[in-house]
C-alpha cells in the first residue's frame, strides 16, 4: 500500500473498530469562523476518495456568481476521535480542504492560502514553525450582560481557592493534552478572568489547524459550565485586551536559520532580513492579524498591546520581540509577533507573516537598530526623529493599508484579497453609522 | 516475531521502509558470516535478498544460507528485469522473487504467502509493552486497557518505537524509517509528534518514549540498564 492508501485504510478501520458514529468534516471560512458538515461512516470511503460536494455559497467568503458548488477534502492525516464521554459513541473530525469540482484548489479556502505559502519557503528550503500564546476571556452566563461580567478577580499568578475559571482552565489543558495538543503552559492573567494557554510549537500548517481546535475546545467547555468564553480583543475597557503574541522560527533542514553564533546577539542573516520584512510590511497586514473594529481597541498604548513599529530583545513594548535564546540551545532562536489577536483567522494571518518576513529575507531588507527606550514615553517628535511609525489606529486604516499591499494581495490571491477588502469595508460602515454611548454621555449634556 | 535477514547492509531504503510500514522486523547483514553471528536465538524468520546491484555477492550468499544445517528459508529474492535470465539453474536458492524497483503491495503479498506457506513467523498481530498493546490488525492501540485515540502518523510512530523496544534511535532515523525519505519537515517533526504521543500517553505512561539527550528517543527501558 501507499502511504496515503494506508492512511485512509488507518482511518476507515478506526471508524470501524471504535464504532464512530459519525465523523465532522471541518473547514473554515475567509474570517477563521469555524465550518463543520457531519457524514456518515458510510459516506466516509467516497468522502476520502473523492471529496463531499456542498454548496460553498453558503460560507463567508467562498460564494462566487458563476457555479457555487465545492468540494471538501479530507486530510486524513489530521483524523482525530473527539474527547467524550465514555457513554457516547465515540465522534470524530476531520479537517478538510476545499476543491472546485473541477478538481483544482478553491482559492477561497484559507488552509490553502497557507500551504501554498508553505510551500514556498519551502521551495527556498525553509519550514516555518509557530507557537502562539492565546488569552481570551471567561464570562458569566451566556456573555449576554452589558457590560460582560467576569467570573472572578484574581489577578497575575494567583492561585484562588475554588476557582471557577482555573477549573475550566485546566480542564480545557488536559482535554487538548487528550487531542495530542501539548500545552506549554497556561496561567491567569493580568485583566479579570481573563486567561492564557500557550502551545508548544508544530510547523505552521498543524498550528493553525491546532487554533481552529483550540478554540472550539475553550468555548465548548465553558458552554457545558454555563460560562461564555470569548477572543474579543477587548471585550472590557479599561482593562488588558486578549492577544496571541506567536513565536516563529524558520528551519533549514534541521537547523535554526534564525541562529548565528558567530553574531553578537546570535541573530543570523535570515533572522534580520525577516524581522525587517515584518517590520516593513507590519501596516500592510495588519488588517489580517487584527480584522475587527475591536482589534484596534486593543492596540493602543496602556495595555501592553504594540502600537509601534519596533523591534527589541527585552522590551515588551515593541511590535516583534526576539527572545534572548538560551545558552547551548540554538534551535530556540525565535521571534515573537506581538500584533496578532486570538480572533484572527490563523491560515491567513501565518501566511501574511510568513510572507512578510520572507520577503525581508528574499530582498535583504536591512535590519533597523533596536528600539532602545520605552517607545510609549517617548514624545512624538523623539518617536519621528527615529523614524517609528505607528500600526494602523482602525480597521479603515488597516485597510487603506492592506489594499495598497502588493505583497498582501499576492499571498491571500485574489479571490481572498478582493472579499476579505469588501466585507471589512462593509463592516466599517455598519461602524460608523453607530451613535455609541460615549458620544451621547459626552455630547448630549453639552452640546 | 524474529526478525528478517536483509541484504545488503544497509537496506535500500525503499524496503526498509516498505517492511516498516508492514510491520516486519528485519536486520541487515553484509556477509553470510555476519549473518550468522547477528542471527537471533530462534534463527531468522527468513530471508530478503537484493541481487539487483550486486547478483554475484547476492547469489554467493543464498546459496550459504541454503547450504546451511538448517536451511534459511523461505527466502525472497529482487531482481531487476533484465536478470530474469540469470534465474535459471537457480531455483533453488530462493523460494519466491520479485522485480526491482518492487511495488509495496506485491512485495507485503509475497511475504505473507512465503510464510502461509512455510508455516512460520507469521507476522504479529499484537505488540505488547508494559500497560501498552497495539493491534497491527486493526490499527488500534490501548493503554491500561484504555483506547488511545491516535492520528495515523503518531500510531505509525508509536508502532515503530514499541516494535523496538530499548533501542535508541536518532531522530533522522525515525524521520526516514517512519516517515520516509521524500519527507521535508526535518527532525522537529520527530519532537512535535512525540510530544503529541506522550500528550496523549498522559502523565503516567508519558515516560514510555524517554528522550535520550543528544541522541534520539528511545521507547520503554534499556536492555543493558540494570
Amino acid at each position: 500500500m501507499t502511504s496515503m492508501e494506508r492512511q485512509q485504510d488507518y482511518v476507515m478501520r478506526t471508524v470501524e473498530e471504535r464504532g464512530v458514529r459519525y465523523i465532522q468534516l471541518w473547514f473554515t471560512d475567509v474570517l477563521g469562523i469555524p465550518k463543520a458538515f457531519n457524514i456518515t461512516p458510510a459516506e466516509l470511503e467516497n468522502a476520502l476518495a473523492e471529496g463531499m460536494t456542498f454548496d460553498g455559497s453558503a460560507i463567508d467568503g467562498f460564494s462566487r456568481v458563476q457555479e457555487s458548488d465545492v468540494l471538501a477534502r479530507p486530510d486524513a492525516n489530521t483524523f482525530q476521535i473527539l474527547p467524550a464521554a465514555a457513554s457516547s459513541a465515540p465522534v470524530a473530525r476531520v479537517f478538510c480542504d476545499v476543491y472546485n469540482v473541477d478538481g483544482t484548489e478553491f482559492e477561497g479556502d484559507p488552509r490553502f492560502v497557507l500551504k501554498r505559502q508553505l510551500k514556498r519557503a519551502h521551495e527556498k528550503g525553509f519550514s516555518f514553525f509557530a507557537a502562539p500564546e492565546v488569552e481570551y476571556f471567561y464570562f458569566a452566563g451566556d456573555g449576554s450582560s452589558r457590560p460582560p461580567q467576569p467570573l472572578d478577580h484574581g489577578s497575575y499568578f494567583e492561585l484562588t481557592v475554588a476557582d471557577l475559571a482555573g477549573d475550566l482552565r485546566r480542564r480545557t489543558v488536559l482535554t487538548l493534552e487528550d487531542m495530542g495538543i501539548p500545552v506549554e503552559y497556561s496561567q491567569h492573567e493580568d485583566a479579570p478572568s481573563q486567561h492564557e494557554i500557550d502551545l508548544r510549537y508544530t510547523d505552521a500548517l498543524t498550528m493553525a489547524d491546532t487554533v481552529m481546535t483550540m478554540r472550539l475546545v475553550v468555548k465548548d467547555i465553558a458552554q457545558q459550565a454555563g460560562v461564555h468564553a470569548t477572543f474579543m480583543p477587548k471585550p472590557l475597557a479599561g482593562v488588558q485586551g486578549s492577544g496571541m503574541h506567536t513565536h516563529f522560527s524558520l528551519f533549514e533542514g534541521d537547523s535554526n536559520a534564525f541562529h548565528d553564533e558567530g553574531d553578537e546577539h546570535q541573530l543570523s542573516k535570515v533572522a534580520k532580513g525577516f524581522i525587517a520584512g515584518l517590520l516593513t510590511h507590519a501596516c500592510e497586514i495588519t488588517a489580517v492579524t487584527n480584522q475587527w473594529v475591536n482589534s484596534y481597541k486593543r492596540l493602543i498604548a496602556g495595555y501592553e498591546a504594540p502600537v509601534y513599529v519596533s523591534w527589541a530583545r527585552n522590551n515588551r513594548s515593541a511590535l516583534v520581540r526576539v527572545p534572548v535564546a538560551k545558552r547551548g540551545r540554538p534551535e530556540s532562536a525565535r521571534i515573537e509577533y506581538r500584533a496578532p489577536d486570538p480572533s484572527c483567522n490563523p491560515y491567513l494571518a501565518f501566511a501574511v507573516v510568513l510572507a512578510a518576513g520572507l520577503k525581508g529575507v528574499e530582498e535583504g531588507y536591512e535590519l533597523p537598530p533596536e528600539a532602545a527606550a520605552n517607545l510609549y514615553q517617548m514624545t512624538p517628535e523623539e518617536r519621528l526623529a527615529e523614524s517609528i511609525t505607528s500600526l494602523p489606529g482602525s480597521l479603515m486604516e488597516a485597510l487603506t493599508e492592506m489594499e495598497k499591499s502588493e505583497l498582501v494581495a499576492e499571498t491571500l490571491g485574489e479571490h481572498v484579497f478582493e472579499w476579505f477588502l469588501r466585507n471589512k469595508r462593509a463592516e466599517w460602515a455598519d461602524y460608523k453609522s453607530q451613535v455609541t454611548p460615549f458620544e451621547l454621555d459626552r455630547y448630549l449634556p453639552l452640546l | 516475531m524474529e526478525p528478517l535477514l536483509l541484504h545488503p547492509d544497509p537496506a535500500p531504503p525503499a524496503l526498509a521502509q516498505a517492511l516498516d510500514l508492514a510491520g516486519y522486523p528485519w536486520k541487515a547483514a553484509a556477509t553470510a558470516d555476519v549473518a550468522a553471528r547477528v542471527e537471533p536465538e530462534d534463527g531468522w524468520a527468513g530471508a530478503i535478498v537484493c541481487a539487483h546491484e550486486d547478483p554475484e555477492d547476492a547469489f554467493a550468499l543464498c546459496r550459504t544460507l541454503r547450504k546451511r544445517d538448517l536451511p534459511l528459508e523461505p527466502l525472497l529474492l529482487l531482481v531487476a528485469g533484465h536478470q530474469l535470465a540469470d534465474l535459471e539453474l537457480r531455483e533453488d536458492l530462493f523460494d519466491d522473487f520479485c522485480l526491482w524497483p518492487f511495488q509495496p503491495r506485491e512485495l507485503e503479498a509475497r511475504l505473507k504467502h512465503l510464510f502461509w506457506r512455510t508455516g512460520r513467523g507469521t507476522r504479529p498481530e499484537l505488540v505488547e509493552y508494559g500497560p501498552l498493546v497495539l493491534n497491527l490488525e486493526t490499527y488500534q492501540a490501548a493503554i491500561s486497557g484504555r483506547p488511545l485515540d491516535l492520528t495515523y502518523m503518531e500510531y505509525e510512530l508509536l508502532k515503530f518505537l514499541a516494535t523496538h523496544p530499548g533501542k535508541v534511535f536518532t531522530r533522522e532515523t525515525l524521520l526516514s524509517r517512519v516517515w520516509g525519505y521524500e519527507y521535508y519537515g526535518g527532525a522537529r517533526t520527530v519532537d512535535v509528534h512525540v510530544r503529541r504521543l506522550r500528550a496523549k500517553l498522559g502523565n503516567e505512561h508519558e515516560q514510555l518514549i524517554q528522550t535520550v539527550r543528544s541522541v534520539g528517543y528511545r521507547f520503554g527501558q534499556s536492555r543493558w540498564s540494570i
